[in-house]
């Protein structure tokens, strides 16, 4: 690959990333999250288009399509996200799409061996031909997945965190495997946040940073040190406003927190005048924390307590005891995209909008406009809908819900999650307004996820680090670097 | 060293502050330009005698059914889900009322509480058996479709129980020509107040708000605070209700209770309430519109048959007409994404 751009509306995703991948050789791909790997992957494997930029392949120009043609190719991607049909057996999976037939009768035997021929190379007890995929474990759909690239002969497999969601004992079985492919000349594109994994099993390393990749080595030749400097260095620009705070008392604490799957043990304690950071990989858990302090998901074992009230609590309860919590994903969960900006805004507590509980359009309107305009919130007013807003200012709705409600304690997952500089710069503007409890109000709590280290530090006052389910102890922002929390973050805390 | 980024700019208003909203008028009187066309329509092809007082009393009264239950419809359309089991339910109403007042002896003004609370109750299964054991709306009232029916006829013993009562019987029959102040008879008078109070119940209450938040994002609502399986669960109450309700005037209008009445209105009804707009979907739907939904289909039937045509031209019609009237949905979706 070839000087790839790729530009998202305004935000370039990629700008002019080369590298190239030998048959035989697993080369890993590192970065923070948002550095352009999966984009990157994307282009490679014909689910999206580059605008710039070539690629070869086998020193052929290679452009697919879609990811079909990418296939053909002989390119094949592994997602995070499983792709196979679930009712369907595993014979069925492995050749879907691409059945041998006789006039559009479907070869069941040709099936049969030739998905038969793709199993044997895995050599896992669960996987037989006619068992329905929905009854393996994710590792052994994962293989699956797997024998149905090789079923069509692909020659590059690119495999986007495959380890996330195995057990140890899995993922052996998969460096296993990978080994074996590699001895068989395939080349395997190893997508990883795991900096311990990639010097395990891949020969050679690029690093992607903000859409560039700055640097390819040699593992053997690289520390781990210099592979996160890599992955982390830039510059903190002077984004980030921090005044005076005084923490208070605490108002959020929680110990020892288990969630259904995750987090596996959480505690941390949260003051007025403070804001908490937590940082840490996707999928480490952190999410599931907030979500399960906030009472979305079923809380296993440990205490919550917030403000004066302890115990377990719905949603409801929660905002009623002065906690909002700000989603992650504000397409899916954060906002109703097709209601306006004002019922967006107010549905938290639509109360006081008309007398005996009633809820006056009108009102609403009226109580939306000071945020909109104390946000910057670019929109034909508060009747608009939520849907035709642009990214930033949709997260800027998403947060005026919880100052229209006036919590004390924000839980904000991601707050800067795909937005443009300007609107990162309001919402940092708004969190110090709110820890420092300008306007003759009280300071608030601030507890904030993010996978953007250098949000984190320029925000907060304390960071606390997730890693597999596990939160680390919070301390001052000032006594840890970036390159330390990264360390904390892929599991080598104990390393450093 | 911030800038501002373009990509703000490219979102900016489309109309001018203070401008009209042309689209969002659209949408509103689309039905309603519909029902006046279609009106027009088939008034010019009958010689102008639909234009006639009494014509219009007769559809009024032909549609106070399919849009009473429609109302009740509209609240579950918008909460995303759908009740397939209102056309037992209004049936099931229909033969409860007849039942006490027939059988039990109860006064008329209680059979008819009673039939509305029969059907309601249906309702609240409906609702609590989707909420509590988290079932899909469709599968849950499809069941109840075949259960309320059964139900129906065996509590009539498969037979209509006649009824004879003046006041009930007067609720969906044309007025005699000294009653011609009233305008409509008490049954359409029955279906506007409910619409009006239902309209105001979606846009001025907390629970309309919540309804709306529910089937636009359940998710974001349950992230909000909003107890959404106790909403859930009264939205189907309120649907069974409003088929209660609408079972009463089958029973004014057959002057008995029919078990085997209503059959397949359930999907009239939806008809109707599509047709004025709903989204299947969720988070999108209108009171009003369904119940100009409701009168073009009874436009459509009844000009059909002033016309002399046969019933199926008139059910291949009507089925166009809601394919058109979805198909325009999109479209303006498509426009506004």
């Amino acid at each position: 690959m070839n000087d790839v751009h790729k530009r998202f509306g305004a935000t370039l995703a990629l700008t002019g990333v080369g590298f190239a991948v030998r048959a035989g050789e697993v080369h890993a791909l590192v970065g923070e999250n948002g550095a352009g790997k999966s984009t990157l992957m994307k282009v490679l494997s014909g689910a999206i288009r580059s605008d710039r930029g070539t690629m070869r392949l086998d020193g052929e120009p290679y452009r697919p399509r879609n990811p079909l043609d990418a296939r053909r190719r002989g390119v094949a991607m592994i997602y995070q996200e499983l792709s196979l049909a679930p009712h369907l057996t595993v014979e069925e999976n492995i050749l879907l799409g691409m059945e041998p037939t006789v006039f559009g009768f479907v070869r069941r035997a040709e099936v049969r061996r030739r998905a038969a021929e793709a199993i044997q190379f895995f050599n896992h007890p669960e996987i037989r031909p006619g068992v329905e995929v929905r009854r393996l474990t994710v590792a052994a759909q994962q293989l699956v997945e797997i024998a149905r690239a090789l079923a069509v002969g692909c020659r590059v497999l690119v495999l986007d965190e495959p380890t996330s969601s195995l057990t140890q004992q899995d993922v052996e079985r998969l460096f296993d495997l990978i080994r074996r492919l590699r001895a068989e000349g395939q080349a395997v594109v190893y997508i990883s946040h795991f900096i311990e994994e990639v010097q395990r099993i891949a020969d050679r390393v690029t690093v992607l940073r903000d859409g560039e990749a700055v640097g390819t080595g040699e593992v053997r030749d690289l520390s781990t040190e210099e592979i996160i400097s890599m992955m982390v260095g830039r510059q903190v620009e002077d984004l980030y406003p921090r005044s005076r705070r005084t923490p208070g008392e605490a108002v959020l604490e929680v110990r020892e927190l288990a969630g259904a799957s995750k987090p596996a043990s959480a505690s941390l304690t949260l003051h007025r005048g403070e804001v908490l950071g937590i940082a840490g990989l996707v999928g480490a858990g952190r999410t599931e924390m907030l979500r399960t302090m906030f009472g979305l998901e079923p809380i296993r074992g440990g205490t919550i307590r917030i403000a004066a009230y302890a115990g377990p609590a719905s949603p409801h309860r929660r905002w009623a005891q002065g906690a909002g919590l700000l989603s992650e994903d504000r397409k899916e969960e954060g906002l109703a995209l097709s209601m306006t900006v004002a019922d967006n805004v107010t549905l938290s507590k639509l109360t006081g909008f008309g007398p005996l509980g009633l809820v006056f359009p009108g009102r609403q309107a009226t109580a939306t406009q000071r945020w909109i305009e104390r946000l910057d919130i670019r929109c034909r007013g508060p009747a608009q809908r939520v849907l035709d807003l642009s990214g930033g200012n949709q997260q800027k709705v998403a947060v005026a819900r919880l100052l229209q409600h006036d919590v004390d304690v924000l839980l904000l997952d991601e707050p800067t999650r795909g937005i443009d500089v300007a609107a990162k710069a309001t919402i940092y503007q708004l969190i110090d307004d709110l820890a420092r409890g300008g306007d003759g109000r009280a300071p608030k709590a601030v507890l904030m996820v993010s996978s953007y280290l250098p949000e984190l530090m320029g925000v907060c006052d304390r960071i606390a680090v997730m890693c597999r389910g596990r939160l680390g102890p919070a301390r001052p922002v000032g006594e840890v670097t970036e390159e330390q929390l990264m360390l904390e973050a892929t599991g080598k805390g104990d390393a450093a | 060293m911030i800038q501002t980024p373009s990509g703000d700019r490219l979102l900016a208003p489309k109309t001018p502050e203070g401008g009209v909203d042309w689209l969002r008028w659209l949408n509103l009187l689309g039905p309603i330009l519909v029902l006046l066309a279609v009106y027009l329509f088939f008034a010019a092809l009958t010689d102008w005698t639909m234009i006639r007082f009494a014509a219009i009393e007769s559809i009024i009264i032909q549609t106070v059914i399919v849009g009473t239950a429609a109302v009740g419809m509209t609240v579950v359309i918008i909460s995303g889900g759908i009740d397939l089991s209102v056309g037992s339910m209004i049936a099931i109403s229909s033969v409860v009322g007849a039942f006490m007042l027939e059988i039990v002896g109860v006064p008329p003004l209680l059979a008819v509480l009673l039939a509305v609370c029969g059907g309601a109750a249906c309702g609240l299964v409906n609702g609590t058996i989707i909420t509590r054991i988290k079932m899909v709306p469709f599968i849950v009232t499809l069941g109840m479709l075949l259960v309320v029916r059964g139900a129906a006829k065996g509590l009539a013993r498969s037979a209509p129980i006649n009824i004879d009562n003046e006041w009930i019987a007067s609720f969906a029959r044309t007025l005699v020509p000294e009653e011609r102040w009233k305008l409509l008879p008490p049954g359409g008078w029955v279906m506007i107040l409910l619409a009006v109070g239902f309209w105001a119940l979606l846009r001025y209450s907390r629970f309309g708000r919540h309804v709306f938040a529910i089937g636009s994002n359940e998710q974001t609502a349950r992230l909000c605070g909003v107890a959404v399986e106790r909403v859930k669960t009264l939205v189907y109450a309120l649907s069974g209700a409003c088929a209660g309700l609408s079972g009463v005037m089958l029973l004014s209008r057959q002057r008995q209770g029919d078990p085997t009445g209503a059959m397949g209105y359930e999907l009239d009804v939806i008809a109707a309430v599509v047709i004025g707009g709903g989204s299947l979907s969720g988070g999108e739907g209108s009171i009003v519109g369904s119940i100009v939904g409701a009168l073009i289909m009874t436009v459509i039937r009844t000009g059909c048959n002033l016309q002399g045509l046969q019933p199926w031209i008139t059910q291949v019609v009507t089925g166009a007409i809601i394919v058109v009237a979805v198909a325009f949905d999109r479209l303006r979706h498509r426009r506004t994404t």
